[in-house]
């Protein structure tokens, strides 16, 4: 009888080997080569673009943006989208400056409060989504409107002079990096290590995969997906003590639009807007990449209409290629 | 025999059929579906097509609608070669197919809906007047006179929808018409509606193939009935003077397996105690014990609530009533599955492997290792981290204790075949170590080999003192592997056999039990 069975053949184990195009060291280097052929270009256009003075300024431009979209690479794991971090990041560098300036709180603590505003503003978006089930695109779209009435009110719509109260954040360590570039860093590699090392970075990947799995197997993705919503709130807050920082002020409008950058990003750096896929270290990339086109194209003398037209357009392309692999990818299975 | 019914088939058969099936075949990948079908149709005939779940009464219908294409056989349409390349095509030459799964789109009117895809217009500007015409004529021809074109689809109960799909293949060219199980959304006023709809249909010439499994619907309005079993054409004749019980041991037909030779296991204490579980209209008072060791099966019709009540036991779906006593170690659970999550039923020891793993089950993008350490995280856990070694040291536990096909443990499920997959949802649970297994259709879309494989497994499991619920559509998997079989039907269970008293034909009569 079993000598009768036809033995099914077994090309499809041989064609799945994990190579290394489909390992996420291809995906880095991909980005890595559009980021130097990137800053290749620009030093070949300009004189002034290969110095040291460039790249210390965007190293100490990025660090709002790059933490954020660290937030944002786990909220868009798990399907989810938030576009009120750039309100979040005005009204929690409003509260803190509120604080040191009226009610003569030590930078230390109003800085503390503001993380704990942005806290509460990403637990709220989660929860509100979590509990009544509805998109996160819309509860985060309401949410902008309502937190950045909230920063209007709470700096009655004037900017904050905070001085150098809060300077420790932007103040230039070794070569001309402040320390908010080092906790950008620091904030990239925890995200790195929780996405690909840990059980919730298991569960969060798993939610975004199929999350009626993930609940038939035992798994309660509500608290999870909560989770990652607060998480986001609190980096932006971080975010809006580093602009303060640097700015030396907060401004009720600071971060209008910026979610979109911070999207762009996370999404340049590969990570899905369908849930299930992405990564940090990607989004690090994604960050970088627009940091030196922007820098770049400045340098360039590229008008504002060109500047964005060309950015709109990298965005485009970077995810057209990246689509293309991944149905590649796919089909070779 | 019925000479009356006989001598009028006779006379039938002297005009040129309709539509003329020639040995028709059909094979996926290495797997026969549907073998040298021959079947002629009449016009202004009605032909029942019936047959267990499976076999092959879909297949048929798809190949006459063209949404799907025969291995090899001729279809003759009006006497000419007919060879639909897609659905749209069948349709402009007067086939049509009414799905179980309405084709209307909810937001727009009834009108809207009957006209898409020939809407009148001027220079793409909605002419409204000629859609109101045109649609009241069109619903005129179902008798549907009395609803009013501009009504939004949402807003209509689920029969009528259903009469307006229909109205809407009934286009001036229709000559045959197939209704895949038109009754299933139905009430019984709505029924009789429909009948009377087609008894008018018929009037007019068109032939109908009404696909269904309710036998006794199928007395009030086919001329014709066709039993198939196991993708053959096993019976064609007239309608008129069968009795139900013919026909179910038509569909079944073949003797007892000799699978079915197995000895008794050894039964433990209760395990589960079902009472009265209810939910909705999918459960309806449904209870049972469950012993350790032992397997019940769950047989009926798709639809008759057996996957629902996998998922009320599981706490996947809230029970509205009943309770459940669960022996767990030595402690006796009582619960209210109104748990609001599969959370409690698996503290509890319950595993469900769904009927459907790729949407319910796997996360398949991802590796064999990750699945089966899905829901098992403490093991694999040390402060939060994943310890990458330990993970793979259980995944290849499990691919070898369970013989799961694969390159190793970092091997993506999705790329596993469909029986490799099964057994990677089974390692989880096992893993688990839970003490109640609920596997719905747990060999659906596995190949022949790896079933037997899993049927090992499934025994094994219950060698081990497990106590296991098996829902499945394949009866003779039920009798070969079951200690006792349940039968499911309208959400009710209304039988339930011992090893030793059940037969094929007693199973199928219960599973068709109207209450």
């Amino acid at each position: 009888m079993q000598a009768n069975q036809p033995i099914a053949s077994s090309p499809e184990l041989d064609k799945h080997k994990t190579s290394f195009w489909q390992s996420p060291w291809a995906t880095y280097l991909g980005l890595l080569v559009v980021l130097l052929g990137l800053i290749a270009f620009f030093s070949l256009k300009s004189e002034y673009f290969w110095s040291a003075d460039t790249f210390i300024t965007i190293a100490n431009d990025i660090p709002g943006l790059a933490v954020m979209a660290v937030g944002m690479t786990f909220v868009l794991i798990i399907a989810g989208i938030d576009l009120s971090v750039g309100s979040v990041l005005a009204l929690s560098a409003a509260v803190s400056a509120v604080a040191i300036l009226q009610w003569h709180w030590s930078p230390l603590f109003a800085g503390l409060l503001a993380l704990l505003v942005g806290l509460f503003c990403g637990t709220a978006n989660g929860a509100i989504s979590v509990v009544w089930k509805i998109p996160s695109f819309i509860v985060s779209l309401g949410l902008l409107e309502a937190i950045r009435g909230s920063a209007y009110l709470v700096t009655d719509s004037r900017t904050q002079y905070v001085g150098s109260a809060m300077g420790g954040l932007a103040q230039p360590l070794a070569g001309g990096i402040s320390s908010a570039f080092i906790i950008a860093v620091i904030v990239v590699v925890i995200g790195h290590i929780l996405l690909t090392r840990t059980i919730f970075g298991r569960y969060v990947i798993g939610i975004g995969t199929n999350e009626e799995a993930m609940r038939l197997a035992g798994i309660d993705p509500r608290p999870i997906r909560i989770s990652v919503f607060a998480a986001m709130g609190l980096l932006a807050a971080l975010a809006g003590l580093m602009q303060a920082a640097r700015l030396e002020a907060a401004d009720p409008n600071a971060g209008v639009g910026i979610e979109l950058k911070v999207i762009a990003a996370v999404v340049i750096g590969g990570t899905s807007l369908m849930g299930g896929r992405g990564s940090v270290v990607a989004t690090f990339f994604g960050v970088l990449i627009i940091a030196v086109l922007e820098a770049g194209l400045a340098q360039i003398g590229a008008s504002e209409p060109s500047k964005r037209i060309i950015t709109g357009v990298v965005i485009v392309v970077a995810v057209i290629i990246d689509t293309l692999r991944q149905r590649r990818l796919q089909s070779a299975h | 025999m019925n000479l009356s019914s006989a001598s009028s088939s006779t006379i039938n058969s002297s005009a040129t059929p309709v539509l003329q099936l020639k040995a028709i075949s059909k094979s996926y990948a290495q797997t026969l579906v549907l073998e040298e079908i021959t079947l002629s149709l009449q016009r202004g005939e009605v032909l029942a097509l019936t047959g267990e779940n499976g076999a092959g009464k879909s297949t048929v219908s798809k190949i006459i609608c063209g949404l799907t294409s025969a291995s090899s056989g001729s279809l003759l349409l009006n006497g000419q070669i007919y060879t639909p390349s897609s659905r749209r095509d069948a349709e402009t030459q007067g086939v049509r197919m009414v799905l179980q799964e309405l084709g209307l789109i909810p937001t727009l009117t009834v009108a809207e809906n009957l006209l898409m895809g020939h809407l009148p217009h001027h220079l793409g500007w909605l002419n409204k007047t000629a859609l109101r015409e045109r649609a009241i004529q069109q619903l005129n021809k179902m008798g549907l006179g009395q609803l009013n074109p501009d009504t939004l689809v949402s807003e209509l109960g689920i029969g009528q929808q259903q009469m307006v799909e229909i109205a809407r293949n009934l286009q001036d060219n229709l000559q045959v018409l197939i209704l895949d199980e038109p009754t299933a959304m139905l009430t019984p006023r709505e029924s009789t509606h429909l009948f009377q709809q087609i008894a008018e249909l018929k009037a007019k010439g068109v032939a109908i193939i009404y696909v269904s499994h309710r036998l006794e619907e199928l007395q009030k309005i086919a001329d014709t009935v066709a039993v198939l079993r196991d993708g053959r054409l096993v019976d064609v004749r007239a309608m008129a003077g069968v009795q139900e019980k013919d026909l179910v041991q038509r569909m079944v037909g073949r003797a007892v397996d000799d699978l079915n030779q197995q000895v008794a296991r050894p039964q433990g204490r209760v395990a589960l105690q079902v009472e009265k579980i209810s939910r909705a209209k999918a459960v309806k008072a449904v209870s049972f014990e469950l012993h350790h060791g032992e397997i019940l099966g769950i047989a009926g019709l798709v639809g008759s609530g057996r996957t629902e009540l996998l998922r009320l036991l599981f706490g996947a779906d809230k029970a509205d009533s009943g309770q459940i006593q669960i022996q767990r170690k030595d402690q006796l659970l009582k619960i209210t599955p109104n748990w609001s999550s599969p959370l409690a039923a698996i503290q509890a020891g319950l595993g469900l492997v769904t009927e459907d793993r790729k949407s319910q089950g796997l996360l398949l993008p991802q590796s064999i290792a990750h699945n089966i350490s899905l829901g098992n995280t403490a093991r694999i856990a040390v402060k939060g981290f994943v310890a990458r070694l330990r993970e793979k040291v259980l995944a290849a536990k499990w691919i070898k204790a369970l013989a799961i096909r694969s390159f190793g443990a970092e091997q993506a499920v999705a790329t596993l075949s469909g029986g490799n997959q099964q057994k990677v949802v089974f390692a989880r649970w096992l893993e688990k170590d839970c003490d109640i297994l609920l596997l719905d259709e747990p060999t659906r879309g596995v190949d022949v080999g790896a079933r037997s494989d899993i049927y090992a497994q499934i025994n094994q499991m219950a060698a081990d003192g497990k106590a296991i619920v098996m829902v499945s559509s394949d009866l003779r998997e039920l009798m070969a592997v079951s200690d006792r079989i349940g039968v499911m039907s309208m959400g009710r269970l209304v039988a339930l056999f011992k090893r030793g008293e059940w037969t094929e034909q007693a199973l199928l009569e219960a599973a068709f039990t109207q209450s």
